[in-house]
């Protein structure tokens, strides 16, 4: 664990870019600090490995005050990652990589085939050993990065806005990739982001500062999206914090609906057959039952179904393992306001209303405040449930 | 009366090859006196340049001294050194490594201020020492621009070497002072032509060296 203990940073010209800051960083897990920019975000991860003397207060790790040691030592126990990379042009990706198990004095055999090792484990082709980085593109040098740091498998990684500088679809590949080596390696990581969706997509907790270097909130992401702290926060959390914070519900409670799902070799009376009740549309799938589109259920009954003439049936959602933010952005999307559900394998499980999700939704939040409402108040949990599945039931 | 002639006289005439006045001994002399020069200057001028760049601090100084070398005039300085020092080669050495300096510095602090502040941000992260950081990190990527300013100072010593003659010493300004005082056009001539080749062949041992020296990672992104 990594205690911050009211540390104070003041430079000599009176700006204080750290104000009295405690926090405790639990092991295993990623604590992201997030805020605007001169909040002394980056400042207080570059404390942590003492890039920054704080001016007042101390940092423990592990219970041990960080100055105990020399400053080099403790630098090599830690990760270090930053944006762009930082990597050593002069120096092949493979050397780069090996750069802290040499100050650490392995043999150069040895590093070399953790630096090997650790490129597979970041997903990179161990063809690219030999490259140099100007040779590999920015995602590829930020995995290096990654790999750099984790090479003498220290217990502590320091990430400073390591993914802000590649395109959109490269950062949502590195954070998937980020998650997953967690999940492996179970790092005690203190990630710093200026951007809250990065923060909320990673963070175990998130540390929101303002301007000044003061604490603003100091919670999980839900919490966060549930009760900002104050205006700055909600200010922060941007004006869709309610759609967002869907991202943490599930969609396995959801009732999907199957009778409007028809095959595209079923013959007209089998079409006519399925209940329209509020469903007016017919989900087409192909014999394998995978969604091919949505067809008006007159314009079956003429005979067989016409593949071409179906309604584009927009992005599916994965039931049960995506969100219900993913099922109600697939409903929006959807040209008849149903979201269309997918096992693994792609084959649709059914169809869900927006109405349906809404309701989902507000039974989910109605849980998330009960458990807000107090960890002894228990014995309400189960009616709680049972009146949640009726709201389901209902829709 | 063409240059062309002059030269083809000069390197046909089979006496200027032997003996202490012939063109084996001159070059070598020549040499001699602007590796040692280049050598002096390099002492000076890298360490005082990888260190105020490293850090960062002193550039005002720096540029001031620079101009300061430069202003003043080589010939002048051998005079006035010989007057003071007598004959010898610390009268010659002074104006050539006065010279060469201020190019070297220069280059130096600026190639080790130009090298980019991630890698060398990333490496004190990762726990290396300051030695490690100015050795492992800057100075390979800055290694291109410091030998392109040692390699102006050494074109500019071997071209200035020959001011030695004018105190007695040899090298290749012996053809050039003593063609001139004896209106032999020939060795002028001559003796000027070895300089410029001389300066080409330079040009290619410091190409040659960055070839070697600077790894392809900086090669080509650099």
């Amino acid at each position: 664990m990594i205690r911050i203990d009211t540390v104070t940073k003041r430079y000599p010209d009176g700006t204080v870019a750290v104000d009295r800051l405690s926090l405790e960083i639990p092991d295993r897990s990623i604590t992201v600090l997030v805020g605007p920019s001169g909040c002394g975000k980056t400042t207080t991860l570059r404390m942590i490995n003492r890039m920054v003397e704080p001016s007042e207060g101390s940092i423990l790790l592990d219970g041990v005050d960080i100055r105990e040691q020399p400053v080099n030592s403790l630098r090599r126990s830690m990760g270090y990652v930053i944006q762009n990379a930082g990597l050593f042009q002069h120096r092949t990706i493979v050397d780069n990589i090996a750069t802290v198990p040499r100050l650490l004095g392995w043999g150069r055999q040895k590093s070399r085939a953790r630096a090997v090792e650790l490129m597979e484990r970041v997903g990179l082709d161990s063809a690219l050993a030999k490259r140099y980085p100007y040779q590999l593109s920015g995602g590829q040098q930020q995995r290096v990065g990654v790999a750099r740091a984790l090479a003498a498998d220290p217990p502590v990684l320091l990430m400073d806005e390591p993914f802000s500088a590649v395109d959109p679809v490269v950062r949502k590949g590195l954070q998937d990739e980020l998650l997953r080596l967690q999940e492996e390696l179970g790092k005690t990581i203190v990630f710093v982001t200026h951007d809250i969706d990065e923060a909320i997509k990673l963070g175990t907790t998130v540390a929101v500062l303002r301007a000044g270097g003061r604490l603003a909130q100091y919670a999980p992401p839900a919490e966060l999206l549930t009760a900002p702290a104050d205006a700055f926060v909600e200010d922060f959390l941007g004006t869709d914090r309610g759609i967002r914070r869907l991202s943490f519900f599930g969609t396995a409670g959801l009732e999907l609906k199957t009778s409007p799902i028809v095959a595209v070799d079923a013959t007209a009376e089998e079409a006519a057959a399925r209940p329209g009740g509020d469903v007016h549309y017919l989900l087409v799938t192909d014999r394998d039952g995978r969604p091919l589109g949505w067809s008006e259920p007159a314009a079956l009954t003429a005979g067989a179904v016409d593949a071409g003439r179906l309604l584009p049936h927009g992005r599916p959602f994965e039931y049960g393992v995506e969100s219900l933010r993913a099922a109600l952005d697939c409903a929006v999307l959807s040209p008849t306001g149903w979201a269309v559900a997918v096992d693994g394998t792609g084959r649709a499980v059914g169809v869900v209303s927006q109405q349906t999700i809404g309701e989902a939704i507000r039974t989910a939040h109605a849980e998330g405040r009960r458990t807000e409402a107090g960890a002894d108040a228990r014995t309400g949990d189960d009616a709680g449930s049972a009146a949640g599945t009726d709201a389901k039931v209902a829709g | 009366m063409n240059v062309l002639h002059f030269v083809n006289a000069f390197f046909s005439d089979g006496s200027h090859w032997h003996g202490y006045d012939g063109i084996p001994a001159r070059l070598a002399e020549h040499i001699r006196y602007s590796l040692l020069a280049l050598g002096l200057a390099a002492v000076v001028g890298l360490p005082v340049g990888l260190l105020t760049g490293h850090y960062g601090r002193g550039g005002n100084a720096l540029a001031l001294i620079a101009t300061a070398g430069r202003a003043l005039p080589s010939f002048g300085l051998l005079v006035l050194m010989f007057i003071l020092l007598g004959f010898g080669m610390v009268p010659v050495m002074v104006p050539l490594v006065v010279l060469a300096v201020p190019p070297i510095l220069v280059t130096t602090y600026e190639a080790m201020r130009s090298v980019d502040p991630s890698p060398v941000d990333a490496a004190r992260g990762m726990g290396m020492g300051e030695s490690r950081v100015l050795f492992q990190v800057e100075l390979p990527v800055a290694l291109p621009l410091i030998l392109s300013g040692l390699r102006s100072a050494a074109i500019q010593i071997i071209s200035t070497a020959t001011i030695a003659a004018y105190v007695s010493l040899g090298g290749l300004g012996r053809y050039i002072v003593d063609g001139l005082y004896q209106l032999d056009y020939e060795k002028v001539v001559g003796g000027a032509t070895l300089v410029a080749v001389l300066a080409l062949v330079t040009l290619g041992v410091f190409w040659a060296a960055g070839r070697f020296a600077v790894s392809p990672g900086v090669r080509r992104g650099g």
